[in-house]
């Protein structure tokens, strides 16, 4: 089996968000960069657990930007993906992006794995694209992930609950919590990961459908209002009369 | 041209999100001085009677939901076709598992430009600028949108529902063919507790700071008392004291409800990335630095034991 797991990489999840150059660039000063974390702990450990069992699998890792990515691809390859490739473009259109990686995708991947969004852009596009690029299955927020026979057996987030379903490959699917437990790279893994292929390619050409303009911060709450302990009754008058919450 | 709009049913009733979705596409609608139609997937005949008076002009009814609603291939398909024919130029989605499933696959299928997570009615005035949540609700994007065809989900609680007195609009039965899937579904399991997170309008939470499992009763009480759904923070969940599908955070559900209260949970940024769109924030800690006050718009410093049994006893003494 070959699995394709999509890897962004976004600032660190206690990162402060701030903008510069007039509200139109992301201000990346003293930023940590990591994996996307569901793209880590969900799409690549749960890909990495399935190798575990079948040896045979191969798993591939796509990312699409700058060479400063290759950090956090070297990361990715330490916990376990076998090669990687990343396509040099800088492009936050997710069209564009589907399309590099369904390009990619293509060629003889049974699994297409993408964690459920990212924690910067919150788009949740891109593995419905890449499933309509390729005309093929999209299951998303998905929960949970078995192969058996050849089919792909998901869990996946369903109204007020779950649900359990069965798939032909190739399919795409978007991972959740639920899909596997978040693992550390060992010493061993950093090691091999210095020598695993990290390929750099070419973009294939594509049309951008949207583009980011500017950005802006919501407005700072005005101030906690504190409610002595004494007489937490006042909290739910409050709630009603003034907050007009219940 | 229209702008379609794709609502939802659940157990027969359009849901929230989705009358919210409506209003935002008949303020779209008036915006490009076209008219708005909704698109029902479904059985409801009460759901169709009502649509007018949400200054609805067309409805355009699929009775047969098929394998619509399981397998998003076939939806887009589908979809595609309503908005051909109703020459649809902008499409509007609620940000739900179905928005969020089906939105990215029309994107491609129409050549149309996709946002995801709006939270206002677009800016026209000079192309098509739509702003949307990112950064997990810490800032906002604008994102101008390229295509001749426009598709926007909206997020949960960004809009508020307006109601007209009367109005109806004209329904249009739809029965495409669907096609057959090869999605199997082999199990459907719902979630215990009456309200679902996603949906809920009010929320109360428990974290580390209620010691255990066997002190949730409260935190359900006052639920209950509430009509609110119940969540908790990444740690409780990872100590197995309540359910994951419960764990509201970065990593796990992000709600945005109008009312979240925070019992016992300090605020970590990952905690406050997954709540912090909800319209009113309280939070009861015994410990004053706790990071959640300064998120908060109602506070109380103070033991969770001693507080919540006279809050839940205000709340039903409320009528």
């Amino acid at each position: 089996m070959k699995i394709l797991v999509c890897i962004s990489r976004t600032p660190d999840t206690t990162a402060k968000i701030s903008f510069t150059d007039q509200n139109t660039t992301f201000n990346s000063d003293g930023v940590q960069w990591i994996i996307n974390p569901y793209d880590e702990w969900y799409a690549l450990v749960r890909a990495i657990e399935l190798k575990e069992k079948d040896p045979s699998t191969i798993i591939h890792l796509i990312n699409v930007g700058n060479a400063e990515n290759e950090a956090i691809i070297r990361k990715a390859l330490a916990l376990g993906g076998d090669e990687a490739m990343r396509v040099d473009a800088d492009n936050d259109d997710p069209y564009f992006i589907a399309q590099q990686i369904a390009s990619i995708a293509k060629e003889g991947y049974d699994l297409v794995l993408t964690g459920k969004e990212t924690i910067d852009h919150n788009g949740s596009a891109i593995g419905g694209m890449i499933a309509e690029i390729l005309d093929c299955n999209y299951i998303s927020l998905a929960t949970k992930l078995e192969i058996e026979n050849g089919t792909a057996i998901v869990g996946r987030e369903a109204d007020g609950g779950e649900e359990k379903i069965s798939t032909p490959f190739p399919v795409v699917i978007s991972c959740q919590k639920g899909m596997a437990e978040a693992r550390i790279p060992n010493m061993r893994g950093i090691m091999a990961a210095r020598t695993k292929p990290l390929k750099a390619m070419e973009a294939v050409q594509s049309d951008c459908f949207t583009s980011v303009v500017g950005f802006d911060l919501p407005p700072a709450k005005s101030g906690v209002k504190l409610i002595p302990a004494d007489t937490p009754e006042l909290l739910v008058k409050l709630l009603r009369e003034e907050a007009k919450a219940i | 041209m229209s702008v379609i709009i794709v609502a939802e049913l659940s157990e027969k009733k359009l849901k929230k999100q989705s009358l919210e979705a409506i209003s935002y596409g008949v303020a779209v609608a008036n915006q490009l001085n076209t008219e708005a139609c909704a698109l029902i997937i479904g059985e409801s005949e009460e759901a169709l009677a009502s649509l007018g008076s949400y200054g609805l002009k067309k409805v355009v009814h699929q009775k047969q939901t098929g394998t619509l609603l399981s397998d998003n291939k076939l939806a887009a398909k589908f979809i595609a076709e309503i908005c051909a024919q109703q020459q649809a130029e902008v499409v509007v989605f609620s940000n739900s598992l179905f928005g969020k499933a089906v939105a990215p696959r029309l994107s491609v299928k129409l050549k149309a430009g996709l946002v995801t997570g709006a939270v206002k009615v677009p800016d026209v005035s000079n192309g098509f600028k739509v702003r949307k949540s990112v950064f997990s609700g810490k800032a906002f994007a604008d994102v101008n949108i390229l295509t001749h065809i426009k598709i926007i989900s909206l997020n949960a609680n960004a809009f508020d529902i307006i109601q007209s007195s009367n109005g109806s609009a004209e329904v249009i039965d739809s029965s495409l063919e669907i096609g057959s899937s090869t999605i199997n579904v082999m199990e459907t399991k719902k979630n215990e507790g009456s309200i679902s997170l996603a949906d809920a309008d009010r929320v109360v939470s428990g974290g580390r700071g209620l010691k255990g499992p066997e002190n949730w009763g409260m935190i359900e009480e006052l639920a209950n008392a509430l009509g609110a759904a119940t969540a908790c923070s990444r740690p409780v969940a990872d100590s197995n004291w309540r359910p994951h599908h419960e764990h509201v955070g970065q990593t796990g559900v992000a709600i945005s409800p109008n009312l979240y209260i925070a019992v016992g949970i300090s605020g970590a940024i990952q905690h406050l990335a997954g709540v912090n769109r909800s319209k009113t924030i309280v939070v009861i800690n015994n410990d004053p630095e706790a990071p959640f006050f300064k998120a908060a718009d109602y506070g109380i410093v103070g033991d969770a034991f001693q507080v919540m049994p006279k809050i839940i006893e205000a709340v039903k003494n409320l009528g």
